[in-house]
């Protein structure tokens, strides 16, 4: 590797720009004799609109239109459909509803837009929509689901006559079951995977703009790479050709999978812009932010494992429910049937395998990938089933699991997929090691003398990585200046592909990093088969396609080489930049301006290095690590704090070791969140309670700790880089780490397991559980000193 | 946010015939409080009166025994203050844990106290140092100040000019921040004078309230051992989705014994 | 019902029609085009939006433009030198990948500045207390706080990973 190419710490291209605040976010975009946006959104879970009168809204100041859904039907706008197929094992179908862009008769949860009001500034806009007047019937709502499978639950699809629109299982339990009854140890758990918010910085934000002279459409919004939305919403959406709409989205400011999506709102809009011939700009605040983007997790998982003598899994049974919200999200009932099931059951060779999921509708924002998308759910269900297995069977914690993982590569997990390489038992080996697991007793002991509580945890996961789609377009272009454009199909919102992929273009062309330049996030320029960023997909499904597109015009650049030197082909190599022919050589620089000359090129050749690539992956990538957690409790007030963190990752080949370290950390962070403040929380009337910054605990500076690294690299087998993904690691390991060491901490208190987030409440009341529940505080502080 | 009429008056006088005049009118101090809640769209003044002109209203000085802070000094500037420093440094620290930095470069002791939130450091200190606050017509005893939530003693015409603090024997603030927002769940300001002793205690009820069996044990051995055995009823305190009011009892308990050992 | 504003942003002596309820972050975005400078919340808690005031660190989503009257403001797109030589603290977040989507990273920069010009020395426990009003959801803050320690203390940042 040279000082700029693959593996080296290279520090960001893009920041400078951002450091500066020369971002260009959406927000930051305006149209000239732009219009604003205010969608109404409705205060109840679940209510029948009787009647809705718009005339105060429509005769107030500066208001040029306001739409519902009978606008929108008028005009032929379809619903928005789930993208998922599931069937359950007799092969019936699950049930789909369809969600209408602005509510239809009835509202299903609280921020579900009505209408959409057209002013000329924000305020006016805003004002005007509280004047709309809308005679409401509420409904009997439930936003929890175990509470919806309960019979005479609120029911959001009655036509369905249940909330469960599919029981879908991998097969029968009869091979598990007979399996567990064998089983020398059985272990159960019973978890809720707490609902999060996703809460990127950058608040929601669109701007829609209809040009007359074009008969084209553009959207700007934060989206992970636009061109599916712009497909669906040309084709499906506004009945026009793809090419008459244009989604750009330069900067983003976050992304964590839930920007890929097709929101209710840029459909209103840009049918709104269309309709008025104009442009329309929306800017959610922070509370409307929370209400609109889809929301994580919110999983009810119950497990049993069965265990040999050994110590070995023999059978292992999950029934899962997650709660889909009150619509279908185009990707909801797929976080643990896919999502999870991608990897399930992690990094452990289980021979009999039963699964089983409900996805459950409740009156609550709809759900669908959030970092991670299913694989947290299941590594954080597998590690608290391994530290009770260890529990249950005397063996220590890292010994049940080092008697259960994979070890054997290529390696077909129950669900049909394919594990190419890994090796988990040294990760955590190393993660011990580098956590001084061997001395934390003394550590331990030293804490309780100064009376506090310490706990270690250790968790071994497996992510997937790659997405869903198997393609991704790449483009790479030698210009006549000499320097190389990328046009990219993956997109950044933060993971720095400005940097990495330039450092790629160094490492297969020799063309410094100063002299690349992307160029992401605009239907117009992009590659056409482009898909995005997404499922920790860039490394491999990007890399691939740049270090491709560089072999052909490498390939290229030989024939044009060998013309200019007077050679054959054949006779011509490339390496670190350079052509040469015998004595001759030529820089690629100085060859691919050279290709942009007709005069100087082979007889019938097209002038320019330009080529672009549609790289197709054979297989995901299976990224995993093992992370170490230590906290310290201060049994006084519940608070546990992290003194130690280690996150020993396999990322497979590192690209950018900066880059990497900092996906771990800010995944990291977002694991932790969950597991000890997050918590997006509807009350008994389905009100969304913790929709602001106020009441939704955000990982802050001060309960983050410092988090130690390392690589345990397996070099992926399937992609010609041999990357693996890392956006997603931090996510999945953090949760079952923190829990496990929190776990460990209180167990001289009986407490075998915490749901999430674990608040300084809820490890207080575990603490103090018994006096407490008598109401005779005065116990309560005698034992604390 | 709706629309209002904006007043930068030059006198305590001036500002004063505002609010009498604009029956919609609401005075902004730091508007650390006000500003989310005007963008929330929870209150429509019609007229705000910025008192941030009014220099008399700011600054620290010595008085006697006693500190006075003008109404209009930011956090900032009282946790910086040599004279709060070394004559009370608990309320030092107080001030310098409100909030956050950039909050503490606004925000203001009078617009705090006025506003009332339950869950505001201040009150604390009002409260269990026994302040006075000194408004444009009169001089208000901490006890008969905070009224309930959000509301205290002031009536629609008065303003606060300053709040004097006694210079405590020893005292001491500890406070337990919200998961979320970072507001005081419960804070506690105990303070010792002579043989009398003040706890004052924030973010737990509806208002600032003073923890009078705290007191009274304290004043017979100040200690934190002493409290140990003195539970606080939830039945009065608040609950949200954080806190319970049986946690926020405890911490109570807790936060006033952390207190008394950084006194 | 709108009233001029005058103040010094970035060197500048600048004016502007403003309605009362108009925050000093829209008189920057919206009236100034300074829009680096970012709004993430309505509570006055993620601190995208923090700029100097008069050389204090403020959130400038809680404060009026009419307030701002005569006042000299600092923003993220007047902290490099003219040159475009970049601020200690822009090129520290740089070295220590303070950054990752860009979005938060002008308030936190701003507050960083603030934070080493009032506590040299401080610590990282300090460091991260001072950060209180700023989220990231990006970076866990680790290169965040290294980034601000490394300036405000250089010796309070541990041993480097990435070489």
């Amino acid at each position: 590797m040279g000082q700029f190419g693959i593996g080296q710490p290279l520090r960001r291209k893009e920041d400078p720009r951002l450091l500066q605040g020369r971002g260009q976010y959406t927000d930051d975009m305006n149209v000239e004799g732009q219009f604003w946006g205010a969608f109404l959104r409705s205060p109840h879970a679940h209510a029948d609109i009787l009647s809705v009168d718009l005339e105060a809204a429509r005769a107030a100041p500066g208001v040029k239109a306001v739409y519902t859904s009978a606008d929108l039907d008028a005009d032929g706008v379809p619903d928005m459909p789930c993208e998922v197929e599931l069937a359950d094992l007799a092969g019936a179908p699950m049930w789909k509803p369809m969600r209408p862009i602005l509510a239809r008769n009835r509202v299903r949860f609280v921020g579900e837009c009505v209408a959409l009001v057209v002013a000329q500034t924000q305020a006016q806009a805003r004002e005007a929509a509280e004047l709309i007047e809308i005679n409401w019937s509420p409904r009997p709502s439930v936003a929890d689901a175990q509470e919806a499978l309960k019979p005479g639950a609120p029911l959001l699809w009655p036509e369905l006559g249940q909330n469960v629109p599919v029981h879908w299982q991998n097969k029968p339990s009869t091979e598990a079951d007979a399996a567990m009854a064998g089983a020398a140890w059985r272990v159960d758990v019973n978890i809720v995977n707490n609902r999060l918010v996703p809460a990127p910085m950058e608040p929601k934000a669109a701007l829609a703009s209809w040009d007359e002279q074009e008969g084209k459409l553009t959207l700007w919004a934060p989206t992970q790479g636009g061109r599916k939305i712009q497909a669906n919403l040309a084709k499906r959406y506004l009945r026009i050709a793809q090419d008459k709409m244009r989604v750009i989205s330069l900067d983003v400011g976050g992304g964590f999978g839930m920007r890929g999506q097709t929101y209710p709102e840029y459909v209103a809009l840009v049918w709104a812009a269309k309709q008025i011939g104009g442009a329309v700009k929306w800017r959610a605040d922070r509370t409307e932010t929370f209400f609109s983007d889809y929301h994580g997790r919110d999983q009810v998982n119950e497990a049993q494992m069965g265990l040999d003598e050994y110590g070995r899994i023999v059978a292992l049974k999950i029934h899962t429910l997650v709660n889909l919200g009150a619509y279908m999200a185009e990707n909801g009932p797929r976080m643990p049937i896919e999502g999870g099931g991608r990897i399930i059951p992690c990094c452990y060779h289980v021979p009999h395998f039963y699964f089983s999921v409900k996805p459950v509708f409740t009156n609550t924002v709809s759900t669908d990938t959030y970092r991670g998308a299913g694989r947290p759910e299941a590594n954080f269900l597998m590690e608290r089933l391994m530290d009770a297995a260890a529990e249950a069977t005397g063996l220590t914690r890292d010994e049940v699991r080092r008697r259960n993982f994979i070890t054997e590569f290529p390696y077909k997990t129950p669900m049909g997929y394919v594990i190419d390489s890994g090796d988990f038992a040294r990760g955590m080996d190393d993660a011990m090691r580098m956590a001084e697991w061997d001395t934390f007793e003394e550590r331990r002991a030293e804490a309780y003398s100064r009376g506090y509580l310490r706990g270690i945890g250790v968790a071994a996961f497996i992510e997937a990585a790659g997405g869903r789609a198997p393609t991704e377009d790449m483009r790479v272009r030698a210009e006549l200046d000499g320097s190389v454009t990328i046009f990219s199909g993956s997109h950044s919102h933060g993971q720095g592909h400005d940097t990495v992929f330039s450092q790629l273009v160094n490492e297969f062309l020799g063309v410094e990093p100063a002299s690349v330049r992307l160029v992401q996030g605009d239907t117009d320029v992009t590659p056409r088969g482009s898909i995005g960023t997404f499922g920790s997909r860039s490394s491999m499904m990007g890399g691939a396609g740049i270090k491709m597109s560089c072999e052909k015009l490498v390939a290229k650049g030989v024939k044009v080489a060998a013309h200019l030197m007077q050679s054959e082909p054949d006779a011509v190599t490339f390496s670190q930049g350079v052509f040469r022919a015998g004595a001759s050589e030529m820089s690629f620089t100085q060859v691919a301006q050279a290709a942009w000359d007709a005069t100087r090129i082979p007889e019938g050749m097209t002038p320019g290095l330009d080529e672009g690539h549609n790289f197709q992956r054979e297989a995901e990538n299976f990224p995993n690590g093992c992370h170490v957690c230590e906290v310290e409790i201060d049994p006084e007030t519940g608070i546990a704090e992290i003194v130690r963190y280690v996150a020993v990752d396999d990322c497979g080949a590192v690209l950018n070791p900066l880059i990497v370290h900092g996906q771990v950390y800010g995944g990291v962070a977002q694991g932790l969140g969950q597991a000890m403040i997050e918590n997006a929380l509807y009350d008994a009337e389905g009100q969304f309670v913790s929709a602001t910054y106020m009441d939704y605990g955000m990982p802050r500076a001060h309960r983050m700790p410092f988090i130690e690294v390392g690589f345990n690299t397996v070099a992926c087998r399937t992609n010609p880089l041999g990357v693996k993904g890392a956006g997603e690691a931090g996510a999945c390991g953090a949760p079952p780490a923190f829990i496990g060491a929190l776990v460990d901490a209180l167990r001289d208190y009986g407490v075998t397991h915490m749901d999430m987030p674990a608040t300084p409440e809820k490890i207080w009341r575990a603490i103090y559980g018994a006096q407490f529940d008598t109401q005779e505080s005065d116990g309560i502080y005698a034992e604390v000193t | 946010m709706h629309n209002f009429d904006y007043h930068a008056p030059k006198t305590l006088d001036s500002a004063l015939a505002l609010l009498r005049d604009k029956e919609d009118g609401k005075i902004i101090a730091g508007g650390m409080t006000l500003l989310p809640t005007l963008k929330q769209r929870l209150a429509a003044p019609s007229d705000l009166i910025d008192l941030a002109a009014l220099s008399e209203m700011k600054g620290v000085r010595r008085d006697g025994n006693g500190i006075v802070i003008g109404a209009m000094t930011t956090h900032a500037e009282v946790a910086a203050n040599g004279d709060v420093q070394s004559l009370i440094p608990a309320l030092s620290h107080l001030a310098g844990v409100i909030g956050d930095p950039a909050v503490r470069h606004r925000g203001t002791i009078g617009g705090s106290v006025a506003n009332a939130d339950p869950a505001a450091d201040y009150p604390a200190a009002v409260v269990g140092l026994n302040a006075t606050i000194v408004t444009n017509k009169r001089k208000i005893a901490a006890d008969d100040f905070f009224v309930s939530l959000f509301e205290t003693a002031l009536e629609r015409d008065e303003i606060i000019t300053s709040v004097r603090f006694p210079i405590p024997e020893r005292a001491g603030y500890e406070k337990f921040r919200h998961p979320a927002s970072g507001y005081a769940v419960v804070g506690v300001m105990v303070a010792k004078f002579g043989d009398k002793v003040r706890v004052g205690v924030t973010g737990a009820a509806g208002s600032a309230f003073r923890a009078s069996d705290f007191e009274a044990a304290l004043e017979k051995n100040f200690s934190s051992e002493v409290l140990l055995g003195i539970a606080v009823s939830p039945d009065d305190l608040l609950s949200d989705i954080h806190c319970t009011n049986e946690y926020r009892a405890h911490l109570v308990n807790v936060m006033a014994r952390r207190a008394i050992a950084a006194a | 019902m709108t009233t001029k504003v005058t103040l010094t942003v970035n060197g500048q002596e600048r004016s502007a029609e403003v309605e009362p309820r108009t925050l000093l972050v829209e008189l920057l975005r919206d009236q100034l085009g300074l829009t680096g400078t970012h709004v993430g919340c309505d509570t006055t808690q993620c601190g995208c939006c923090v700029i100097h005031v008069n050389d204090k660190a403020v959130k400038s989503c809680t404060m009026l433009a009419v307030q701002a009257q005569g006042s000299n403001i600092l923003t993220i797109e007047g902290l490099a030198a003219p040159d475009g030589t970049l601020h200690p603290m822009q090129e520290a977040f740089r070295e220590h990948h303070g950054l990752q989507c860009g979005f938060c990273t002008p308030g936190m920069v701003m507050m960083g500045v603030d934070i080493a010009r009032r506590l040299p020395g401080a610590d990282e426990k300090t460091v991260r207390e001072q950060l209180e009003g700023n989220l990231c959801r990006c970076t866990g803050y680790q290169g965040i706080v290294e980034a601000i320690l490394s300036v405000a203390n250089p010796g309070a940042v541990k041993e480097h990973h990435h070489a």
